[in-house]
Order: C-alpha cells, then structure tokens, then sequence
C-alpha cells in the first residue's frame, strides 16, 4: 500500500516536473517577471501598512459601535439599517451631493481640459503666465479665499454681488446667497468649479506637451484644416490615458466635497441645504465621535465611487 | 504654433481668444492678490468693510509682530522651517521615486496579478481619507513611529495619485525606446533609470508640485504624530500662532504669514512648470 502511494507520488511528481501544471506555470511566470515584483515591492509594502489595512479596519468598523474611547462593540449591519431606513438626513445628503457632482464633474472636467489646450495653443513664453493663473485658486487656502467670497456673496447691500444687481434694477432688495436654500447648491458648484483646476489640468497640460509633434504635421498632409479637427482627430486620441485620470480625479473629487460648504454655509448648513455625504462623515466621525456610524458612511461613499468609476472606465478604455 | 496674425489679415478669433482667457485669468488669479495685499495692510485696512482689494498704506508691521510672536516661543522660528523642508522634501522625493518605481512595471511589464495590484491602487483613491485617520493613527502609535520625522513622512509616500498619474503617462509613450536599449543589453533597473525616468519627467513635475503642496500645506500630520514642539511644521506653528482661521485678534499676522507659506509653493510652481515646458516631447524619439 505504501509503496503502491509512493509510487504513485514519484510519478506525479515526475509529470509535474516534465509538464508543469497550472500552479506550477504560474509561479514560473511570477519567478520569471521577479525583476517587476522588486520594482513594485517598496509601493505595495508602505500601500498595505498605511492604506490596505486601515482600510480593512473601517470595513470592520462599520459594523460596530465605536466611540474610540471605549473598545468597538459588534452590533451587526444596524448602522447601515440606520443609514438608509431612518437617517433622512443622510439620503437628503447624498441627493445633494449626486446633484452637485453630476454638474460639477462634467462641466469642470471639460473646463479644465479646454483651458489646457487653450494654453498649450499659445507661444511657450505666454503659457506659464496663464498657468499661474488657472492653478492658483487650487493653492490658496481654504480661509485665505472664503474671504473673498464671503464679501462677494454677502447677504446685505455690501455684499459685491447684492449691490451690483440692486444698482442695475434686477432685484430690489438684497437676496440671501448664502443663507436661501435655493442658491447654496448653486453658489456651492461656483466656488468648487473655481477651484478645479487642480491636478487634473496640470495633468492635461503635461500630456498635452506630450503629443509628438510629427503627429500634426501628419494631420496636415492628411487635409486637416480646422484646429477644432485637430483637437478631436489628434490631440484627444492622444492624451487618453490622461484624460481617463482626470476623469477619475473628478469623480473623486466632486462625490467628497465638503471643504467649501463649511467655509461658506458653516455646518450644519441652513435646513441642511448643503449638507454633503462627508460632511455628514465628518459630523458623525469629528463631532458626535460616533466612528462606527463614520465608517459605515465611508463604506457607502466607497462603493458609489466604485460604481461611477467602473463606468468611466469603460467608457474611456483601459489603455 | 499659433500665429496672431495670419498672412496679413488680423485673426480675430485668436485675438477673442487671448482676451477672454487673460480676463478669466486674472479673475482667477484675484484671491491670491487680495491675499498677498492683506499681508501689508496695518489694521485699520485690515477690519474696513467693504474690504478694499489693494492696499493704500503699505506697512511691514504684520511681519515684525509674526516675529515678535514667534520669538517668545521655547523653539525657534527657523526649526519650523527646517521640519517642513525635511518632511515635505522627503514626502515629494520618496513619492516620486516610489510612484515611478511602481508605475513603470504596471504600465510596461506583463506580470500575473498586473491587473489586480493596479485595480488595488486605483479603487484606494475611492476611500475618503476622513475615516483613515483613526486607523491610520493607531497603526503609526503601534508601530513605534510616533515622534519621528518618519510618522510624518512615511504613511504619505505612497501615493495612489502617482502612481496612476505616471503609469498612465507610460501608457501614452511608445516601447520602441525600451525595447532598444533592452537589445543593447541594458538590464531592468538601468532601462528604467535611463530611458524610463528622463520620459516621465513631465508627470514626475506635476507630481511634485501637487505633492509638495499638499505636504507643504498639512497641519494634520504633525499635529497628530508627534507631542514634542520641535517636530513642529510650518502650519501646524501659524495655526498656533493665530489661533485658528477665524480669531481676530492676529488677522495681520496671519496673513503675513500665509503669505510666507506660499512664496515658496510659487518657486516650486515655477521649477517644475518649466520642466514640464522644457520636455520637448519624444526628444530623440523618431520612429
């Protein structure tokens, strides 16, 4: 019997040796790329340490009770019964920051484009000038503009915005920009289009510098006369790979705003007006130290950008 | 490329063009003027209502008061600076060259599970960083790390924005190059300092401009890493120093001091903007 085992472990071993099979292959594949695992190797080690695993701990937070100062209690999945049975507020949260995202993120990803290749169309010198320009909303602080918009928006008749529509007739008496429901989603997607023009420009911009100049002068022998052919036959082809980072960004972006909307209506913002879903994060985690309930909140957040990222993905290619 | 005037007809299209993008840019650029104006201000400018865009009587008092301030403190102003050059240095430079290092495999190589390390890093970027805090901190608390410049510079060096931002440059070069200097018997880690670094210097200067000022610009860190003062940064010392953002009683110094904290985000703007002006694109590369 044993031998009869023996043999038969000797003959598998032999096939495995003369044909390996589908584990075997894989670990010559792994044992043959070694060069790119050593490459990857310090990203992925520092990754999992500081984002994986704390990213594995909210997942596990989220359904616990968790006030972090006494240890997590299991209470199963009530925090996210609570989250979409009971809490209103947070459905009103993530209807307002769906509408604002889904104006923000298309209108600023196109802005922010279009302007990069507006400036990469200009003489070399010119560009670094406009560059300043358009990426400086996005490197001053948060306090140092709110200033600034505060007096544009301000609710009396020394409010910029307010005297200038009372000197021209349009409205009578001075209108309350940052108080009304009606205009803090609006005055909320100014300000954050204003201050868009972030990573994703600078990425657009560098990309654009990219496209091998060959390529136009192509185009023209191939009868391309118009810039604006030039721009959907060559330009956009060839910056796809930043254009699908920009899109991400983006959608990040616009689905965690939250900043502007405490600087400008405070929080909680009048009747919850521009309560975003992380600024309902941030009520929970920051101020009612409810991390549990947080975390379940991050969980959501999560998956609806997932999902909205899957679609981009798909629409803009993988390569 | 383009022409102001064509032949000899005035392109007013172009000339549209340029008006409504410097108007816009000014527009765009007003806050920092207003911002750099309030630093001058004396304090009865400073409290006018409706506040006055420049100022009228320039004065350098909100810079000897910052001063003043930062004086009577037990550690000295320069020892601020000096830990956030270190800790946004460290950030910018470890970054980048962890990011290209991870980038350039996942853009160019074909290696089992390629697919499932990029995925993992993209989807990353999808979990709000609020809730990260508190894990985050007990895995540095944990680990031993607190009160060093590593609490401060580690857990931000690897980055998913560069290493999509990179890996997604790579994608737009061709292999041609890489291929070459594999022929000529160049290994791995010397294609990739070679022809892959000098290709990626566009994305690595976007890289660390948007790095740099988001380390440059971060209280938090320092506030929650460390207890002693001397592990202080830059803006965790002005946020002591005024007190929070909407304390009256420095309003001067604190927009002198955010005026100091962004000269030097304009220098790195402008070293890295000119890296990426100056790749001409595909030098050398003629296929």
């Amino acid at each position: 019997m044993n031998a009869n085992q023996n043999a038969v472990s000797i003959r598998t071993a032999a096939v495995l040796k003369a044909r390996p099979g589908r584990w075997g292959q894989l670990w010559a594949e792994i044992k043959r790329n070694r060069a790119s695992y050593l490459f990857l190797a310090p990203f992925l080690l520092l990754f999992t340490f500081f984002t994986i695993i704390p990213v594995l701990m909210t997942f596990g937070l989220s359904f616990t009770y968790y006030n972090i100062l006494e240890p997590p209690k299991f209470i199963g999945l009530s925090n996210y019964k609570l989250l979409f049975v009971d809490d209103d507020i947070f459905l009103k949260a993530v209807g307002i920051t769906l509408k604002f995202a889904f104006v923000t993120g298309p209108v600023g990803y196109i802005m922010a484009f279009l302007l990069a290749w507006l400036i990469s169309q200009i003489p070399q010198k010119y560009r670094f000038f406009y560059t300043l320009c358009f990426y400086t909303p996005s490197i001053t602080s948060s306090v140092a503009m709110s200033v600034v918009w505060l007096y544009l928006f301000a609710g009396d008749r020394k409010g910029l915005l307010n005297h200038y529509l009372i000197e021209l007739g349009i409205i009578n008496e001075p209108y309350l920009f940052l108080q009304n429901v009606n205009s803090i989603v609006p005055v909320l997607i100014i300000v954050s289009l204003w201050m868009s023009m972030g990573i994703s420009f600078l990425a657009f911009l560098a990309g654009l510098q990219n496209v091998p100049q060959d390529l136009y002068e192509a185009g023209a022998i191939d009868g391309i006369k118009y810039r604006w052919q030039e721009l959907i036959y060559i330009t956009i082809p060839a910056v796809k790979p930043q254009l699908l980072f920009g899109a991400v960004m983006q959608v990040v972006a616009s689905l965690q705003v939250f900043d502007v909307s405490m600087q400008l209506f405070g929080l909680p913002s009048p009747l919850y007006a521009g309560h975003t879903i992380l600024a309902h994060l941030y009520d929970y985690a920051f101020i009612r130290f409810e991390m549990g309930y947080a975390s379940a909140i991050a969980v959501v957040l999560f998956f609806l950008m997932l999902g909205l990222n899957r679609v981009i993905f798909k629409w803009l290619g993988r390569d | 490329m383009a022409s102001w005037v064509k032949g000899r007809r005035i392109d007013w299209g172009g000339w549209f063009l340029y008006t409504g993008l410097t108007a816009f840019g000014l527009l765009m650029l007003a806050p920092l003027v207003y911002m750099a104006s309030s630093a001058f201000k004396p304090v009865n400018e400073l409290f006018l209502f409706p506040p006055r865009f420049f100022v009228q009587n320039p004065t350098m008092r909100n810079f000897y008061e910052l001063l003043l301030i930062t004086g009577t403190s037990t550690v000295p102003f320069t020892r601020f600076i000096f830990n956030s050059v270190v800790v946004s240095g460290g950030i910018v430079v470890g970054g980048v060259l962890v990011s290209a290092c991870a980038a350039y495999p996942l853009a160019k190589h074909n290696f089992p599970f390629k697919k499932v390390f990029f995925n993992l890093i993209v989807t990353a970027l999808m979990f709000s960083p609020m809730v990260l805090q508190i894990p985050q901190y007990l895995m540095i608390s944990r680990s031993g790390l607190m009160n060093t410049y590593f609490a401060l510079i580690l857990p931000y060096i690897a980055a998913p924005v560069g290493m999509f931002l990179m890996t997604q440059f790579l994608r737009q070069l061709p292999d041609t190059l890489l291929e070459a200097a594999r022929i000529d018997g160049a290994s791995e880690w010397k294609v990739f300092w070679i022809v892959v670094m000098p290709m990626l210097k566009p994305a690595i200067a976007t890289f660390s401009l948007f790095s740099f000022i988001q380390a440059w610009n971060d209280p938090y860190p320092a506030m929650v890493y460390t207890t002693h003062d001397n592990l202080k940064t830059l803006p965790l010392a002005i946020q002591t120093i005024s007190g929070g953002a909407g304390v009256v009683a420095r309003v001067g110094s604190l927009a002198a001091a955010s005026f100091l904290m962004i000269i030097p985000t304009i220098a790195v703007f402008v070293i890295t903007q000119r890296m990426v002006l100056q790749t001409m694109a595909h030098s050398g590369l003629k296929e």
